[in-house]
């Protein structure tokens, strides 16, 4: 695994989502946060598991990207008004941030290098989903379907 | 420098908290969704790392319940977000604190 | 002879990698990753170059005029006349445009074209980028392209851009479906998602002349055909160019961007047309196998090319013929026939495979398409009930 891309790789991520949670426009929000996404994906790629990043950007970039900035358009009126920033919200987070900075670095045994990995194949993951994962395959199906009949129900307008 | 275990917590940290100051201190509706979006995100990006850092060769299970979990995410976005378009056509502002009246 | 012309290029590669032997490891793969990249780009730069006037002479020919024929020889050197123009014209950004998120959108279309082109075996041994989730890939890429046209009509600040960008990001999600789809049976038949595993298996031939290419199938070949009319649509081309349609809304997303800006749009299009029709001849045409044993000494690369050259020619041609869509025609054809035609298209699949892929399997998985396709036809041709036409004339 490679320092250099990793850290590239962490402040381009961290930057992206930072600029998606405190930049004024919403639209420059939205881009940030699919260029946040976009960076998990390459720490996915960095961690082998090149599927997982695929599917992250498939689903993230292609989908909910696209989703929320739709959803921005059609909820348009206040588009131009900043509704404020709430500062508490910052120490909170920084509390819990350095709460979970202790525990990770309290922690021992975290230190170590990775082993050499063995690569894990598409055909072995659709293995996996097919004979140990099929209840839970079968479970997302129900929830994406369930999931797609709530939200058009949602936002159907009303027959008068 | 090659990165530990240590260090990918660190950064998946961070992303949460980034997330969770999106979600607590903005007061559009869309953005408080991005940040829900980043926690769960910086939670895959966990279970990742746990699995590459675990003994090798390990069974592909951080890989598919991060698969599982990018699944859902995509269904509740998909949900919160009709519900805002919803809301939106009833209240006429996506500001959460001006939606604070039930109906009847 | 015939090896040698086949490998031609794998060993051109490999002569140039031949002083970097001792190198470590990255250096090596880089410099190799960067040779790709850089025969990749000349390659289809100069093919996108090429088509750009063959399109304008074909569709001249179609619509019974020359083309233009000024510039070189039969006009062939019009590209480079086309390539000046755009560079020195001047480049105009609206006002109120949003200035980061205009200047990234059509390096982002751009970008995200040529990225599709990496994973696509374009010989014997000769895959730029060999990734494991080829397809996949090929597809989270493509996904992008929703969010960099929402870049381009938002970013002009412009009602038209938005509008157009608006149909054309309805038109891409609806039709990335039955897209994606259509490519689960050969992906269920092979069993890997690598392109390269793809090809092999379309590899034999069976009594001897007829390849094994999935378009030979029924289920591959009303897939092929679903695949080809999903492209066209991702492409934004006639008959489905609605997001560009000069006389309905000026051009779209791209209406705000002058000279260079445009031509990069043209050239994601274009590369967008290519790797999608580069994908449809590895998952269904065979990639580069040739059709008949006995033609297999022409190279693999040269089959390839032919088969690319033939898919964009049929895209020029349904251009020349085909008036244009219009936007709720294609969101109704996209849900109601196309996505459950897909469908259909992998039940026929598992039946050819279950039934142990024999002549018999073939009727049987033909049965399940036809089967389908009329049931679609009869079920959603029946509600158009039309008044009988009454003409007036002037009196």
């Amino acid at each position: 695994m490679n320092g250099a891309a990793f850290i590239f790789i962490a402040i381009f991520t961290l930057a992206a989502a930072l600029a998606a949670a405190t930049l004024g426009k919403l639209i420059h929000a939205a881009l940030s946060f699919a260029a946040a996404f976009v960076g998990v994906a390459a720490f996915y790629f960095l961690l082998g598991a090149e599927f997982v990043g695929l599917v992250q950007i498939f689903v993230y970039v292609g989908a909910v990207a696209v989703l929320i900035v739709f959803t921005i358009l059609l909820t348009r009126r206040d588009l131009e008004k900043d509704h404020g920033f709430n500062w508490s919200g910052v120490f909170i987070a920084l509390a819990v941030f350095a709460g979970l900075l202790w525990a990770i670095l309290k922690s021992s045994n975290l230190s170590s290098a990775a082993q050499p990995l063995a690569s894990l194949t598409v055909k072995q993951i659709g293995d996996a989903l097919m004979t140990d994962y099929v209840w839970p395959l079968q479970c997302i199906g129900v929830i994406l379907t369930a999931a797609l009949i709530g939200a058009l129900v949602l936002v159907m307008e009303e027959r008068r | 420098m090659t990165p530990t275990l240590q260090l990918f917590l660190i950064i998946s940290a961070a992303l949460f908290c980034i997330g969770l100051l999106a979600a607590l201190s903005r007061r559009h509706a869309i953005f408080i969704l991005i940040g829900i979006e980043m926690m769960l995100a910086a939670a895959g990006l966990n279970f990742i790392a746990f699995w590459r850092f675990g003994p090798q060769p390990a069974p592909p299970t951080g890989v598919l319940i991060t698969i599982f979990a990018i699944a859902i995410a995509a269904a509740e976005a998909a949900v919160g977000l009709a519900l805002v378009i919803a809301v939106y056509r009833r209240f006429r502002t996506t500001n959460i604190d001006e939606i604070d009246e039930l109906r009847g | 002879m015939t090896g040698f012309l086949d490998q031609i290029f794998v060993q051109a590669k490999e002569h140039i990698l031949a002083p970097f032997a001792g190198a470590p490891v990255w250096l090596e793969q880089v410099i190799s990753s960067l040779i790709n990249i850089v025969a990749l780009l000349a390659v289809f730069l100069s093919l996108f170059a090429l088509v750009s006037v063959l399109e304008r002479k074909i569709l001249a020919r179609i619509q019974n005029r020359l083309g233009p024929n000024r510039v070189g020889p039969f006009g062939l050197l019009q590209p480079a006349a086309d390539g000046i123009k755009m560079l020195i014209k001047e480049d105009i950004v609206p006002t109120r445009a949003d200035k980061a998120v205009h200047f990234l959108a059509p390096i982002l279309i751009a970008t995200t074209a040529i990225l599709g082109l990496g994973i696509i075996p374009y010989g014997r041994n000769m895959t730029p980028f060999a990734i494991d989730g080829g397809i996949l890939f090929f597809f989270a890429i493509g996904s992008t392209t929703e969010l960099s046209v929402f870049m381009a009509g938002w970013g002009s600040n412009n009602k038209f851009s938005m509008l157009g960008a608006m149909r054309a990001i309805a038109q891409m999600v609806s039709y990335e479906l039955p897209l994606i789809i259509t490519v689960l049976p050969v992906v269920m038949v092979v069993g890997s998602l690598l392109p390269d595993t793809i090809v092999a298996a379309q590899g034999g031939y069976s009594l001897g002349f007829i390849p094994h290419w999935f378009v030979l199938t029924p289920w591959g070949a009303a897939g092929f055909m679903l695949f080809f009319v999903a492209a066209l649509v991702e492409s934004n081309r006639t008959p489905f160019d609605v997001p560009e349609g000069e006389s309905e809304i000026v051009a779209g997303h791209m209406t705000e961007y002058s000279g260079f800006k445009y031509a990069i749009f043209f050239l994601g299009e274009y590369l967008g047309m290519f790797a999608v029709s580069g994908l449809a001849v590895t998952l269904f045409l065979g990639g580069w196998h040739a059709p008949l044993p006995f033609l297999g000494f022409v190279p693999s690369w040269l089959w390839f090319f032919a088969k690319l050259g033939t898919m964009i020619f049929v895209f020029i041609w349904v251009r020349g013929t085909l008036p244009r869509t219009r936007v709720d025609q294609v969101m109704n054809f996209a849900w109601k026939f196309m996505l459950p035609m897909a469908f259909a298209c992998i039940l026929a699949a598992a039946v050819w495979h279950y039934a142990g892929r024999r002549f018999v399997s073939w009727l049987l998985s033909l049965g399940v398409v036809l089967v389908a396709y009329f049931a679609l036809s009869r079920f959603l041709g029946a509600r158009k009930k039309f008044a009988p036409r009454s003409y007036r004339f002037a009196e």
